[in-house]
């Protein structure tokens, strides 16, 4: 890695305005996980680390995990770690400790923090490689559509055909959270509103401002009955990224779904929520049949590369097996 | 055979290796050996800078405390090996991705890759170093030969720290075979041990609870 200065601000007032004071040459840092990585493959060489672990009691926010009202809070510096052993992540919010206890390894939950998470970079292998030509690093061309795609978008991709590499994103998205932003000003977003779509952006997949800080996300009081879950698939059991991930979320009174949250994770360069497989689903009594329904529903525009159209199948399979589970619908055998 | 020749293969290595490397470094590629960053005395309010040149960094080491200079660049792995000559903690990914770099700090298993030398400021890092004392190996470690869980070794110093965190953070309670997988999943063995590696955790927790 490149020298840099590591700057340890007491508050978010002045990591912002050290933020803004090098818009392109500095950056702001969790655990690092992802940023470390970054700088030791030659992607970024920022000549300062502004470090918010180092922040003072007056930004305890950032480290917060519990009640916010009748929801939950979730400071940027909680770890991946915490949430998953977090006693007040319940049934209404299962997606999320799930979904925290399943990514990278433990020793990376230990470190990796939301914030950090759900800000990281694509893992495209042709992004993450220096010497090759990507459209997030100022290219002319994404190598995904016509080079190896196997772990490439199928769902709301071009120009640029990456998936969004965060775990936490698929399932805060599905719980309708909020994220809490401080800049000059505090802004709050809808989560579906934090990530930009290449369509949008091709060089960026978050809405942050230079000297923007995500501070907390915000889940918000659980529905009547609320249940909620997620799984992943993966080539391997640890250490490995999703091919296909799923968080559903519903409320499920007398067999009846309503206020039915759909969204899948891997298959799109965004949290893909589903509004079909929504639509298919609300206010129906739970079934079997209704599930398979839903997962074709959830996939029907699903547009494959060459190497990838293996995700639908799979995609599909995963949502119908994570909606049995949250309904306590027996799976077929 | 190390003793009889009184010389050492890291040794050796580490004799000839740096000679060779600095007489092929041109000045300005040498690491700067002094803080000149004019930026750290002039920082606004309560912010402090450390860098980019090396900069004092004290914490605990197996119990010891250690005070070095290391630059912000560094990571704790390099400082360990490189500067501290604690080489017990191996270097294979430098990614994060393989945990043979597994290292506790205050008690919690990290990647010492993925960690600055300076984010240990102030903390206690424990290494596979410190697990034994006296010359006497730890309960794990004995419970590691007994069971035959290691082959070629390059993983266990990190696999070590993985299964001591778990065995502090769970001391009492009763340990399944799940728990101490899950511990695990961020050790990667390219030869296999892992069901030797779960007997030995679970004698282990068995004998010292």
């Amino acid at each position: 890695m490149q020298p840099f200065v590591l700057s340890r601000p007491k508050t978010l007032a002045e990591a912002g305005d050290l933020a803004r004071a090098q818009p392109q040459d500095s950056a702001l840092r969790a655990g690092g996980i992802d940023l470390i990585d970054r700088m030791k493959e030659g992607l970024e060489a920022p000549a300062r680390l502004i470090e918010l672990r180092w922040l003072g009691e007056s930004e305890a926010v950032m480290r917060a995990l519990g009640p916010d009202g009748e929801g939950l809070q979730i400071g940027a510096l909680v770890t991946l770690a915490q949430l998953a052993g977090h006693e007040g992540l319940g049934e209404a919010y299962a997606a999320l400790r799930q979904a925290a206890g399943s990514a990278a390894t433990p020793t990376i939950r230990n470190a990796a923090t939301l914030g950090g998470n759900l800000l990281q970079r694509p893992r495209c292998w042709y992004f993450r490689h220096a010497d090759l030509v990507c459209l997030k690093k100022g290219g002319s061309a994404c190598l995904a559509v016509s080079g190896e795609n196997k772990y490439h978008a199928i769902l709301g991709g071009g120009p640029s055909f990456i998936v969004h590499p965060s775990t936490l994103a698929c399932a805060l998205t599905a719980l309708d959270a909020q994220v809490v932003i401080r800049g000059t000003e505090a802004r709050t977003l809808p989560i579906a509103e934090l990530f930009v779509t290449p369509k949008q952006d091709a060089k960026r997949e978050h809405a942050l401002q230079p000297g923007e800080v995500l501070v907390r996300a915000i889940l918000p009081k659980p529905g009547a009955e609320q249940r909620s879950g997620y799984a992943a698939v993966k080539e391997k059991q640890s250490h490995d990224w999703p091919l296909a991930e799923a968080a559903v979320k519903m409320s499920l009174q007398s067999g009846v779904m309503t206020d039915v949250r759909v969204v899948l994770g891997h298959v799109a360069p965004i949290p893909w929520r589903s509004r079909e497989a929504e639509a298919a689903l609300e206010g129906k009594p739970a079934s079997e049949a209704l599930f398979a329904e839903a997962a074709k529903a959830a996939l029907a525009e699903a547009r494959p590369l060459r190497d990838n159209a293996y995700k639908i199948p799979l995609a599909q399979g995963l949502l119908r097996e994570v909606l049995h589970r949250v309904a306590g619908v027996p799976l077929p055998e | 055979m190390s003793d009889r020749a009184g010389i050492t293969r890291r040794g050796l290595f580490r004799g000839i290796g740096t000679a060779g490397l600095l007489a092929g470094c041109k000045p300005s590629e040498r690491p700067p050996t002094t803080t000149d960053d004019p930026g750290a005395a002039a920082s606004p309010g309560e912010e402090t800078a450390v860098g980019p040149g090396p900069a004092p960094l004290s914490f605990t080491l197996n119990g010891e405390a250690k005070t070095l200079e290391v630059a912000p660049n560094i990571t704790l792995l390099a400082a360990l090996r490189e500067q501290l000559r604690f080489t017990g903690t191996k270097v294979v990914c430098d990614r994060g991705a393989c945990g043979a770099c597994t290292v506790l700090i205050d008690g919690v298993p990290r990647n010492s890759c993925m960690t600055l030398a300076h984010d240990v400021a102030g903390a206690a890092v424990t290494t596979v170093e410190g697990l034994a004392s006296g010359g006497k190996l730890s309960v794990l470690q004995q419970a590691f030969v007994r069971n035959d869980a290691l082959q070629c070794g390059f993983c266990t110093s990190g696999m070590l720290m993985s299964c001591q965190g778990l065995l502090e953070r769970t001391r009492g309670q009763k340990l399944a075979r799940e728990d101490v997988e899950a511990a695990i999943a961020g050790n990667l063995c390219r030869c296999g041990t892992y069901p030797n590696v779960v007997a030995a955790v679970l004698e282990a927790a068995g004998g010292s609870a």
